[in-house]
């Protein structure tokens, strides 16, 4: 009880330093086991909404396993155990009774190769949807539409959304799943290293639209690129061997970091 | 030397080589029956000649065609009783042909070896002609006359085109009585079966009143009344059409000069094989292998087509099918999917491999004294009480066949299905999960179609397979001859009930357990190539399926 509370207090501490606004998630004390190997280590969090987030840090640092944490991926892993908790505007989504289906539908998420269905493109899209039961044609076409621009892909396959998704470009596909994940409307989109699969153009094109998915939704994403990092994000959680070494602004990570591992892991020295 | 098996050239002939070994065997195998197989339809020359010395000094007339040759030791000549001069030693060799000679109602055998030794030039007389019986086999001999009710309506050069008139003429007259016979005289039976057991169970009936009893009674007596007038009717057309099919009379002279009497309607096909262009003996091999893979069997299989063992092991075939891959698809679903994976696991994973190593004999057995005896029966007793002693599906029949075959290709399919699954990547999976989908909604929606070209490449294993197999279908419902086909136009238009024919047991049965050896070998050949080829096409339907569906999912396995 006395580690939450402390723990409580060093993230309203930090938050009320870095001036941030409304929070989406806040983790709390989460400590996450691969059988017997402790992946995360006491991490706590707060995630501002409608910002980007950045997870940085050396392979094997757990980043990947936290993101996965806020929309519950871990449970496929059988051996996985997670002690702590992580709310959602204050419900806590490990506990007990959470639709994780429900808590899937408003946190998304994009993985590192591009993964469309065999389906067409249209179908790709309007899947998510059709899982809550939408069939309305004129519903599904407007949110196809919808979601294909604010992915920044409609010109590009207007004339063949009844074309296998597969016939896309590595890039065009990663867009498609962005399109999918934002056709149903989420709070929040997980990407995990999301163009680390990509050629540049379209990596430059992934992070432009980062940019303007901000607006309307919260964004945490993982990625190796530091660059890429300094370019997207509001905001950087540098983490290292399962720890949450620092987290703050972006810019104050980048030019001033307060802690020396942070330091000379984005000088390069190690990672 | 040693550089050489450094760079690993000896290792690319050496599989290169089993490459090979492999091509010639099949492509020989396949030579072997295609030549053999397609080689019965030719129609091959006729030849004529003397043999031996009798008493006249001209020796034996023989007329016929050349099957095959063979090289015998003297001594083994003379041991067959073929009389070899006596200046030609024992180590020495002496060749004699088998001929095919027909008649098999005049000689008594239609198949006769004769020694080079003792024979005249062989000739091709051009006015020899070959006929097609129903009966007897094939006949060899020169026309003579032709007779309608015994005068004589044609003889010398309007003789062959007034045959081929006449024959056309008894085939429409066999097709009407067959069609006859087949489907009005079929209905009439059933309709009297049904009525019949219908009687009976009223008669069993306890709870049944006096007078409605006798009602119903007196009702099937006059539908039965009115069926048998029909039935006579029917009789006397049919007595009327087998009159006039036995209307003409063909004679003809057979090797040594004796006339015979040939009915009309006993012949199929009139051929002159010596007098025939490269184009007409085309059209004829055409026409006659038409008629091998559309016809019926006739005297005990050993003549006529294979199209009932052709049909039945389509039918057949299609219809385990049907069965395997629901069955086998859940199944691989579960196992893969769903089952907790542990030890118990571990043990139904091998015993399902090991079934697909169990004889097919053993299946055989199983299905007769499982499905057969024991499902049958009870569904006997319960649905079909009336009919008993008498099985409806408490003996072998199509329904059988297929749930044995499907029982053993089920492993086939359950291991390809799961091999499948394990291939689909998770990224896909997870993918449909992050997207708010359950697991089952995932599992139907996105990962079964991704899975279905290796579901297909189940099915045709399970195909080929099935196919082929002889041994347990002999016990669970194919015969050597079925009297119908499984489906027809009678309700329930398919019938389970019936049994059926195959072709892997057609060549058996034609091969093996034929009275008539020689006949029937070219038989076994042809029936071959067909179930080959049938084969070939159920694989390249399933394969051209599987490489659309492939190409629909190409890029998701990458």
């Amino acid at each position: 009880m006395t580690t939450m509370t402390s723990a409580m207090t060093t993230a309203s501490h930090r938050d009320a330093m870095l001036g941030m606004g409304k929070t989406t998630f806040k983790v709390r004390d989460l400590n996450l086991f691969y059988g017997k190997d402790q992946a995360l280590k006491g991490i706590d969090l707060n995630i501002p909404a409608n910002k980007v987030t950045a997870f940085i840090g050396p392979s094997g640092c757990g980043k990947s396993t936290l993101l996965r944490c806020f929309n519950r991926m871990n449970d496929l892993v059988d051996i996985c155990r997670i002690e702590g908790e992580i709310l959602l505007d204050g419900e806590n989504i490990y506990a007990r009774g959470v639709d994780v289906a429900e808590l899937r539908r408003k946190v998304g998420m994009v993985f590192q190769k591009p993964n469309p269905f065999p389906k067409s493109i249209y179908e790709n899209v309007a899947y998510g949807l059709r899982l809550q039961g939408v069939n309305n044609k004129s519903v599904l076409d407007e949110v196809v539409e919808r979601s294909l621009r604010g992915a920044a892909l409609w010109d590009e396959v207007k004339d063949r959304l009844g074309d296998n998704a597969f016939g896309l470009s590595g890039g065009q596909q990663q867009r498609l799943v962005i399109a999918r994940a934002i056709a149903i409307e989420p709070e929040v989109i997980l990407l995990d290293e999301p163009a680390s699969a990509l050629d540049p153009i379209s990596t430059l094109k992934i992070e432009e639209l980062i940019h303007e998915l901000k607006e309307q939704y919260t964004i945490l994403i993982v990625t190796h690129n530091m660059q890429q990092a300094a370019r997207v994000s509001d905001y950087t959680a540098f983490m290292y061997l399962g720890d949450l070494v620092e987290f703050g602004e972006t810019n104050t990570i980048f030019t001033e970091p307060e802690k020396k591992q942070t330091e000379d892991y984005i000088t390069g020295r190690y990672g | 030397m040693k550089q050489w098996f450094k760079s690993g050239a000896p290792w690319i002939w050496l599989n290169g080589g089993a490459v090979a070994l492999c091509m010639v065997m099949v492509l020989g195998l396949l030579g072997l029956i295609a030549v053999r197989g397609f080689s019965h339809f030719w129609p091959a020359e006729i030849v004529e000649f003397r043999v031996g010395n009798d008493s006249i000094g001209q020796g034996q007339q023989v007329v016929g065609q050349h099957v095959r040759s063979q090289t015998i030791p003297v001594q083994v000549a003379r041991d067959a009783g073929i009389a070899v001069p006596p200046d030609l030693g024992e180590d020495e060799l002496v060749t004699r042909h088998l001929i095919k000679q027909g008649n098999r109602d005049v000689t008594g055998r239609d198949f006769a070896w004769y020694p080079e030794i003792q024979m005249t030039e062989w000739m091709a007389p051009p006015d020899v002609i070959m006929l097609e019986r129903r009966e007897w086999g094939d006949f060899y001999g020169f026309p003579r006359r032709l007779l309608e009710d015994g005068e004589v309506v044609a003889e010398g050069d309007g003789l062959w085109d007034a045959l081929q008139e006449r024959v056309a003429r008894s085939n429409a007259l066999f097709r009407e009585i067959r069609r006859i016979e087949r489907r009005d005289v079929g209905i009439i039976s059933e309709r009297m079966e049904e009525l019949r057991l219908q009687e009976r169970g009223l008669q069993r009936d306890p709870d049944i009143d006096e007078a409605v009893l006798a009602d119903r009674l007196d009702a099937m007596h006059a539908e039965r009344e009115v069926l048998e007038s029909e039935f006579r009717v029917l009789r006397a057309e049919l007595d009327e059409l087998h009159a006039a099919n036995r209307r003409d009379t063909l004679v003809a002279m057979i090797a040594g000069g004796e006339e015979v009497e040939i009915s009309v309607g006993d012949i199929v096909r009139a051929t002159k094989n010596n007098d025939m262009s490269l184009a007409s003996k085309l059209r004829e091999y055409m026409y006659r292998f038409w008629h091998f893979v559309s016809g019926e069997p006739r005297e005990a299989n050993t003549e006529g087509g294979i199209f009932p063992a052709i049909f039945g092991t389509v039918t057949m075939v299609l219809l385990m099918s049907l069965i395997v891959s629901p069955f086998g698809v859940l199944a691989a679903i579960y196992l893969r999917e769903y089952a907790k994976q542990g030890p118990l696991l571990k043990l139904i994973r091998i015993s399902v491999y090991n079934l697909a190593g169990v004889p097919s004999i053993v299946y055989g057995v199983f299905g007769l004294g499982f499905f057969v005896y024991t499902l049958g029966g009870s569904l006997d007793e319960l649905f079909y009480s009336d009919r008993l002693p008498s099985p409806t599906f408490g003996s072998p029949a199509l329904i059988w066949a297929s749930l044995t075959l499907a029982l053993l290709t089920l492993p086939v399919v359950i291991v390809s299905t799961e091999e499948g699954l394990a291939r689909i990547p998770s990224s896909v999976r997870q993918g449909s999960l992050a997207l708010g989908a359950t697991k089952s909604e995932t599992l139907w929606k996105v990962v079964v179609p991704l899975a279905t070209p290796a579901m297909m490449t189940g099915m045709i294993l399970a195909i080929a397979r099935a196919a082929g197999e002889v041994a347990p279908l002999m016990l669970v419902g194919v015969v050597k001859l079925a009297p119908t086909l499984p489906v027809d136009g009678t309700f329930p238009f398919v019938h389970l009930d019936r049994q059926i024919m195959h072709l892997g047991f057609h060549i058996y049965d034609v091969g093996f357990q034929s009275p008539n050896v020689e006949a029937a070998r070219p038989l076994v050949y042809a029936t071959a190539l067909i179930l080959v080829i049938l084969i070939i096409v159920l694989n390249m339907t399933a394969i051209s399926v599987r490489n659309r569906l492939r190409e629909r999912y190409r890029a998701a396995s990458d």
